[in-house]
């Protein structure tokens, strides 16, 4: 998330994070499930494969491959999908081709391709090359920021104010991220207070929605729901996503535990795009093929075509010469012919 | 809407043969969306972890491993913490060369002073046998699904429960605790979805035959929350919450979520093989039992008491890793970083 540099960054090591780290806000306690909702008729998924993806995978990615990727994803169903960034190429090379891939692609008329602007210059960059809808990333976390965009997490709030103010007067939506909302790989334990203000400042300058982002991918059903609980108090639920690594093989019980809190737009990156900076070999983001195949048998509708999203996930591995991280994808491209349980 | 349900659940994918054709019926989909949510109760403040690495893991790996590192592995397991180690199984080796030394596996680990070490018994035979190597605790294995039975273990489920009766005659007799496992609670690789009032008719007649404990298995991972809630629900109607586990398989990725969800319905008995030990024997290359390290990680994040150290454990993983020559399948142990 955010611009990431590739080289693996100093984290804590697992016995840090094993400790006292992970113990719950007392009122957390007492083990009742949080108040439950009704599961969502419609989950949204945000696909960023593209970029968040992409931008972690070390294999730089030929233009043209990158449009055709979206352009297949573009006829599965997934109605955002997140195309690009424009941040400076010296900080994130496979972004490098922004403009091409943005006029490049083919826009179909059922979907948005917003794109990260982190700056007032990235969303003039962005609007000329055609973006109609844009994103900014923040964090909960102070260590995380600088160490991640040179500045602190108030500084970074002036920024995006300037661009929020900007998309205003260009009519260009904005989406708003925040990273570390389930830990830091700096400073461990994020407060949930900490992401609730961020988050809040995010949706109060303009954001339409506020992605919530479990960067190292430590967070547990236990500190989602903790998180969320304290989120929803100031943030309306229809504003909130979830932006799931699955680091620790966590993703899906956590999406689980945001679907049952109400939460119903999900990010996710086809066959699971993106490895994680800080735990070098690790998986980073949850794979959109095995979040649909659950969302499916929750009975959850999405729109979209579980088949072509695999295709796309082929494709693009081959292209990265490298396994998917889908478990859906894995399982399905090697099982019997004969095993298909549709009715 | 279940016709909508319908379109839109098959509609993701082909509807005809292909190897890529997998959707849950309407029906079933419908009622999973009403009972994930209705049920949910209080988390359980402690879950029993059924660790099967060395028996369901090592029987699903390619690679043989010496009685020595086995006894090793276990004898790593026990000081982890984990109450409950599947041991091995006293089957034929020609069926399974894999657990041929399974003798010499009983005799040589150290059994840690309450913990426990079932083993296999898929017959009378294979129990006498394993009592006299020692066994105190047995465990046998009946299947939701009549094709399944039928292609696995060679007789219809029917057959299968009355071999098990000899075996529960006798364990009884001599004060020998038995564990049931029910194979393919979410699904069949032969005969695709199975009903949720199958799986509650095998589970509760190997509850009232004796069985201490049902471990409900779904043995190709294709279950999601929805179908675990819609199965627990029917299971839970004929067997007490008490005497239930779950044993998950995360092939298609979905074993947390469903844990999960088998927690919320009152289930706290998991099943769990470290470091992910054991393919799926029908997606080749695929995987097949859920990681212990990622579940205890999991519940240690819910405050919930297990009872496990999880470096321990992970070491364990490590070892047993390396002895196969092969990559950990736990995503915990993957992602651990040392300073």
């Amino acid at each position: 998330m955010g611009n990431v540099p590739n080289a693996v960054k100093h984290c804590l090591s697992y016995e840090n994070l094993m400790g006292e780290s992970f113990r719950l806000p007392s009122s957390f306690q007492e083990k009742k499930w949080p108040e439950v909702h009704k599961f969502p008729d419609f989950v949204k998924i945000v696909e960023v494969g593209p970029r968040d993806g992409l931008q972690n995978e070390k294999e730089m990615v030929p233009t043209e491959i990158k449009i055709q990727l979206i352009d297949m994803l573009s006829q599965t169903g997934l109605s955002v999908i997140e195309a690009t960034s424009f941040v400076s190429s010296k900080w994130v090379m496979q972004m490098a081709d922004h403009n091409e891939v943005l006029t490049g692609i083919n826009k179909s008329p059922h979907v948005r391709y917003p794109v990260l602007t982190p700056n007032i210059q990235g969303f003039q960059a962005a609007v000329e090359a055609g973006a109609a809808e844009v994103a900014v990333f923040g964090s909960a976390s102070e260590t995380f920021s600088r160490k991640n965009i040179n500045c602190s997490v108030e500084e970074s709030m002036h920024r995006f104010e300037q661009v929020i103010c900007a998309a205003r007067q260009a009519c260009i939506p904005v989406r708003g991220y925040v990273s570390c909302a389930l830990g830091c790989p700096y400073e461990g334990q994020v407060h949930p207070a900490q992401v609730t203000k961020v988050a809040k400042r995010l949706h109060e300058l303009g954001c339409y929605e506020v992605s919530l982002g479990d960067t190292t991918g430590m967070g547990t059903a236990g500190s989602m729901a903790a998180m969320l609980r304290a989120v929803m108090a100031e943030v309306p639920i229809h504003a909130l996503a979830v932006h799931c690594h699955d680091t620790y093989g966590q993703a899906l019980a956590n999406i689980l535990t945001a679907l049952q809190m109400g939460v119903s737009v999900v990010d996710s990156s086809v066959a699971g795009l993106g490895g994680c900076p800080y735990a070098e070999g690790a998986s980073g983001n949850v794979s959109t093929e095995d979040v649909v195949y659950m969302l499916h048998g929750l009975g959850i509708q999405t729109g979209v075509d579980l088949a072509k999203v695999i295709e796309a996930g082929d494709f693009i591995c081959r292209a990265l010469k490298r396994p998917t991280n889908s478990k859906v994808s894995q399982a399905t491209s090697r099982s019997q012919p004969s095993f298909n349980m549709c009715e | 809407m279940a016709a909508g349900l319908v379109r839109m659940v098959c509609g993701s994918f082909g509807p005809g043969p292909g190897p890529r054709g997998v959707a849950l019926s309407s029906s079933t989909a419908a009622v999973a969306k009403a009972v994930s949510l209705s049920g949910l109760k209080p988390l359980p403040e402690k879950v029993k972890i059924v660790e099967v690495g060395p028996r369901d893991g090592l029987q699903n790996e390619k690679t043989i491993v010496p009685a020595d590192v086995k006894i090793r592995l276990i004898d790593m397991l026990s000081e982890a913490g984990l109450p409950v180690i599947e041991a091995t199984s006293f089957v034929s080796p020609k069926w399974v060369p894999q657990m041929a030394d399974q003798e010499e596996v009983m005799r040589g680990i150290h059994r840690k002073p309450g913990v426990s070490y079932p083993v296999l018994t898929p017959n009378l035979k294979g129990y006498r046998a394993a009592v006299k190597a020692g066994a105190m605790e047995v465990a046998i294995f009946g299947a939701a699904s009549e094709l399944f039975s039928k292609r696995n273990i060679n007789c219809s489920v029917e057959e299968s429960l009355q071999r098990f009766e000899e075996v529960m005659s006798a364990a009884r007799e001599e004060k020998v605790p038995v564990r049931g496992y029910v194979s393919c609670v979410l699904g069949c690789p032969y005969e695709g979805s199975v009903s949720p009032s199958r799986v509650a008719e095998v589970a509760q007649r190997l509850y009232s035959m004796g069985c201490y404990e049902v471990s409900l298995g779904d043995t190709v991972g294709v279950g999601t929350p929805g179908s675990m809630a819609a199965m627990l629900e029917a299971v839970m109607r004929e067997v007490p919450v008490h005497a239930l586990a779950v044993h998950c398989h995360d092939t298609y990725g979905q074993a947390l979520a469903n844990i999960l969800v088998a927690l919320q319905n009152g289930v706290s008995v998991i099943d769990a093989s470290v470091a992910g030990l054991g393919g799926c024997p029908y997606a080749q290359g695929a995987s097949g039992n859920v990681a212990t390290e990622d579940v205890v990680y999991m519940l240690h994040g819910l405050s919930i008491h297990t009872g496990v150290d999880l470096p321990k454990l992970m070491d364990a993983g490590s070892y047993i890793c390396r002895s196969l020559n092969r990559r950990t399948s736990s995503k915990v142990a993957q992602a651990s970083c040392k300073l």
